[in-house]
């Protein structure tokens, strides 16, 4: 039992309080509506719940139990024990949003930490305490772009190879604004230059993808150079494990970096709770939204940490705060943490890396397939598109039959990509996989 | 008990975790796109583990002592939603996932659609945004759509009650609403004749909390609701105070027409030092197709031979996707295992303990401390922590004593119409002897107020950390770990 009343209990308390029984304290609800008799079952022991969880899992197909070449903004990486172990401390999990700095030191520090590491990995000045996921996070750059030129300027210019979900997320976020986005029309073709000729003066932002979300690798630097010289925020969106390996964003002047953290220790849940990595630069930390933890001291001089820049928020601002948000993904932010002090500097490149030729390996021997191809001129990391011989759908069919999760289907959101499989490979996937993977292919598109 | 950070910590050359040899070919690396440094840390796995333990232990947190901040609902989280949660067939599926591989996940997820939707009054459910503020941020984009599908795109006016929430004004302008403040009246509730006022052809909707932040069932929410359905507009509810309902009242019944939910409040998900949340919005019928984008459906019922089929659908006329895939499914887990655990009867046990140990604290401390709105409260309930005879004591002051009696504070300054608000949400899964022996540490320390308001002042004593310069942090601004020039330079 979760509450710890006696009948005893409880008769005192209504004494103390002077009534006689508890639906006395519901006296002035509405007669009519009160006490309604709910449709639902009656509560269940421990026991019977965790076998009726049990039960309704089964009806899942794992990416433990498939072979999984899943990815489009959601990756299968291993998870070193030691994150949940710490994720598991309930003086972590059963704490809130840290509003009192004097018993809050744990949650501070692992934030200030976070943000230390997040500013780190993207080569940027500064990162708030994270956003809900990778789709909150671009829209709140968009956000934050039109309200650093305070809504003058109304061009977005986007990627047509930015997460479809996050360009969907971006319109309804921004939907009341007025704005004008443009850029994704030009289709997945075309490349990150394509875009500069639609950037001019009342362009506020240049939104990308690095690597893209068809796993292409480009240079930005002409593009960043563009929209700096209209006078308008770069910000690249990125996939953190590629940045053990990869120029940061910064490296091309990105004014904004934002990133799904899922890959950093976090499990693949369906879809969520995942993280939104938000860095920026020192000039730009009064325009950011989100919680932000900041380095002090107490009364006794200790180094410690508070919640810090709070004159931005909703609680102080209301109407006038540039986003709403209260909170940060707490916990998730956490285990991003801990996996990035377990792999540091040593352990992510090594990571990087491995799924690199991972990825590379597989392109290769996919290519060797009849009528499958992957385009070779193009750099990637650890994700890339298959040219198929029939439509993707039928091709993914075919390998769920082999419990071959085969990938994604990029016909879903580029009606012209009817054959392409979008195909994500990473530490998790043994060659043995690559080469049943290949194998299967094989069997079904010989000559 | 300053802890060195990761940073600190790091010594160049050790290693947390190692990965197998690439079992594959080595493929040539795109020279130009390499990085040349990677300032991360360096640090075996003990001391990763040791350090985040140790930090662990300065945190005050619902598993050590008692929580009541009010607004948020800080009551015990089973330990038996964090197995759920975490198992195999659960944690381990990729939301893009063929459906038929996915059935047991929409399953739960339409079965948690069902009892929220059961347990509110309302038709349809979205369990896509993240938090609750995303939820309000939903709920608006949807009253904006209705609006705008009907053609009637001028309703941009959003009433929003002097007490609410800070995220509910923030919510409405990031929609591109203008707000309009609505105040309370001498009884804490609505007023309603300036709500009458507003009543015109731009009136978009109201959003308002009920209980509202005072910890007072609106009085006079019915009536409010009328007058804004009657001019065309909806109302919103802020569903962060539903732990005083479940069972009791059901929001639509007073005509709220969307409201969000607050998983990790009401349905004890945990908080998770600030998050992960979870906030379904639920919608009535006329509201249903504006959605966002996906919801589950049950495609056919099944029968004993066939399971049912699930499926992820688009509302015809929805706002579309507020963030991405499915919402925050591991958070949904928890939730849905609550619901069933207690089930209707543990639902309406939980919300009639809540509001039982609410009263009865305020029954305990109102002789000594100022309740503005004197009333039989709901799960929560606000005071005035000042004195004539104790000039020179704040909310903060006492605030930061209940620190030294192993308590962590109620939430304060807010709502922002109580001066010196300290606002006090027990939940139901607290003790009595833990509720008397609060009271009994409230009225200790108004006695210290009057008589030893140093001790107040100086407080906290028996904390791992006094009270820190929020001043000096916000004006040096350090943001992150101060780096030795070459740290990280050299990469293998």
């Amino acid at each position: 039992m979760y509450t710890s009343h006696t009948k005893a209990d409880k008769e005192e308390m209504l004494k103390v309080i002077g009534l006689e029984k508890v639906e006395d304290l519901f006296q002035c609800l509405p007669e009519q509506g009160k006490f309604p008799a709910l449709n639902l079952p009656d509560g269940i022991t421990e026991m019977e719940a965790l076998d009726e969880l049990q039960y309704i899992s089964s009806f899942n197909e794992t990416t433990q139990e498939l072979v999984s070449f899943l990815g489009a903004g959601a990756y299968n990486h291993f998870i070193p024990a030691a994150v949940d172990s710490i994720l598991r401390r309930s003086e972590f999990y059963t704490a809130y949003t840290p509003y009192q700095p004097e018993i809050s030191q744990g949650t501070l520090q692992a934030i200030f930490e976070y943000q230390s590491l997040i500013a780190a990995l993207t080569g940027m000045d500064v990162a708030n305490a994270s956003h809900y996921d990778g789709a909150t996070a671009v829209a709140e750059a968009v956000n934050m772009a039109y309200h650093n030129f305070r809504g003058r300027k109304k061009k977005i210019v986007l990627s047509p190879a930015v997460n479809p979900q996050y360009r969907g997320t971006i319109h309804t976020y921004m939907d009341g604004m007025n704005l004008e986005i443009v850029g994704e029309d030009l289709g997945p073709g075309s490349i990150p230059d394509d875009l500069i000729e639609l950037i001019d003066e009342n362009t506020a932002l240049v939104l990308v993808q690095y690597p893209d979300f068809l796993g292409r690798i480009f240079d930005l630097s002409a593009l960043a150079a563009a929209a700096h010289e209209h006078k308008a925020l770069f910000s690249v969106h990125i996939n953190p494990i590629s940045m053990g390996l990869l120029k940061p964003p910064s490296a091309y002047g990105a004014d904004i970096v934002t990133g799904e953290g899922q890959p950093l220790g976090i499990p693949l849940s369906f879809g969520g709770p995942y993280l939104g990595l938000f860095a920026t630069k020192d000039k730009y930390v009064r325009k950011m939204a989100g919680r932000v933890a900041g380095e002090t001291v107490d009364t006794q001089g200790q180094r410690g940490y508070v919640l810090t820049l709070s004159t931005r928020e909703q609680h102080i601002r209301r109407e006038q705060a540039t986003s709403n948000i209260c909170t940060n993904q707490g916990l998730i932010a956490l285990a991003s943490t801990v996996y990035l002090s377990l792999l540091g500097k040593n352990g992510l490149q090594e990571l990087a890396k491995l799924n690199y030729h991972k990825a590379h390996y597989a392109a290769e021997k996919i290519s060797t397939v009849p009528g499958f191809a992957v385009n070779p001129v193009q750099p990637f990391f650890n994700e890339f598109v298959v040219q198929c011989p029939v439509p993707a759908g039928e091709v993914n069919e075919y390998l769920l039959e082999h419990e071959i999760l085969g990938g994604y289907d990029l016909s879903q959101i580029y009606p012209g990509m009817t054959h392409e499989l979008l195909v994500a490979v990473t530490e998790m996937n043994p060659r043995s996989e690559i080469d049943y993977l290949v194998a299967v292919l094989e069997e079904e598109y010989h000559d | 008990m300053t802890e060195k950070t990761i940073f600190e910590l790091s010594r160049p050359g050790r290693i947390g975790i190692r990965y197998p040899e690439p079992d594959v070919p080595l493929a040539d690396l795109p020279e130009k796109f390499l990085r040349k440094d990677l300032p991360l840390v360096e640090m075996s796995e003990n001391e990763v583990v040791r350090h985040f333990t140790k930090i662990s232990q300065l945190n005050h947190a619902v598993d050590t002592g008692f929580y009541p901040l009010g607004s948020c609902t800080m009551k015990y989280n089973p330990k038996i939603n964090e197995e759920t949660a975490r198992l195999p067939g659960f944690s381990q599926i990729h939301p893009l996932q063929p459906v038929e591989t996915v059935q047991g996940a929409l399953g739960l997820m339409y079965e948690t659609q069902q009892w929220l939707a059961e347990i509110s009054g309302f038709d349809a459910v979205t369990l896509q945004p993240a938090a609750g503020a995303q939820g309000e941020l939903t709920g608006v984009f949807i009253i904006r759509a209705y609006h705008n599908s009907r053609g009637d795109s001028k309703r941009i006016k959003m009433l929003v009650p002097d007490s609410a929430h800070g995220t509910n004004p923030a919510s409405s302008a990031m929609s591109g609403m203008t707000i309009i403040e609505i105040p309370s009246d001498k009884n804490g509730n609505i007023d309603t004749e300036r709500v009458k006022a507003e009543c015109d052809d731009t009136l978009a909707g109201l959003m308002i909390t009920n209980p509202n932040t005072l910890g007072l069932f609106d009085e006079n929410i019915v009536e409010a609701c009328q007058l804004v359905h009657n001019s065309g507009g909806l109302v919103y509810g802020d569903g962060a105070n539903m732990n005083a309902l479940l069972g009791i009242y059901r929001p639509a019944e007073v005509g709220i027409d969307v409201m969000h939910f607050n998983l990790h409040k009401t349905f004890s998900t945990p908080h998770g030092g600030g998050g992960p949340g979870s906030g379904p919005v639920g919608v009535t019928k006329e509201l249903a197709e504006f959605l966002p984008d996906p919801v589950v459906a049950m495609i056919s019922e099944g029968d004993e031979e066939t399971p049912a089929f699930y499926d992820l659908v688009t509302p015809e006329k929805t706002i579309g996707r507020v963030k991405s895939f499915h919402g925050h499914f591991g958070v949904v887990v928890k939730a849905f295992t609550y619901l069933i655990s207690l089930g209707k009867n543990g639902l309406l046990d939980a919300s009639t303990s809540a509001v039982l140990n609410a009263n009865y604290i305020q029954a305990l401390i109102k002789d000594v401390y100022h309740i503005p709105y004197e009333r039989l409260c709901m799960h929560e309930f606000v005071t005035e922590a000042q004195w004539d005879d104790a000039p020179g004591i704040r909310a903060l002051d006492i605030s930061k004593r209940l620190i030294d009696f192993g308590f962590h504070p109620p939430t304060n300054y807010f709502p922002l119409i109580v001066h010196e608000a300290l606002m006090i949400e027990p939940t139901e899964t607290e003790a009595k002897e833990t509720l008397d022996a609060f009271a009994d540490a409230l009225l200790q320390i108004a006695d210290e107020a009057k008589n030893d308001p140093e001790i107040l002042h100086n407080a906290p004593t028996n904390a791992p950390f006094g009270r820190l310069d929020e001043v000096k942090a916000a004006k040096e601004l350090i943001l992150k770990t101060q780096l030795p020039e070459n740290y990280g330079k050299e990469l293998s």
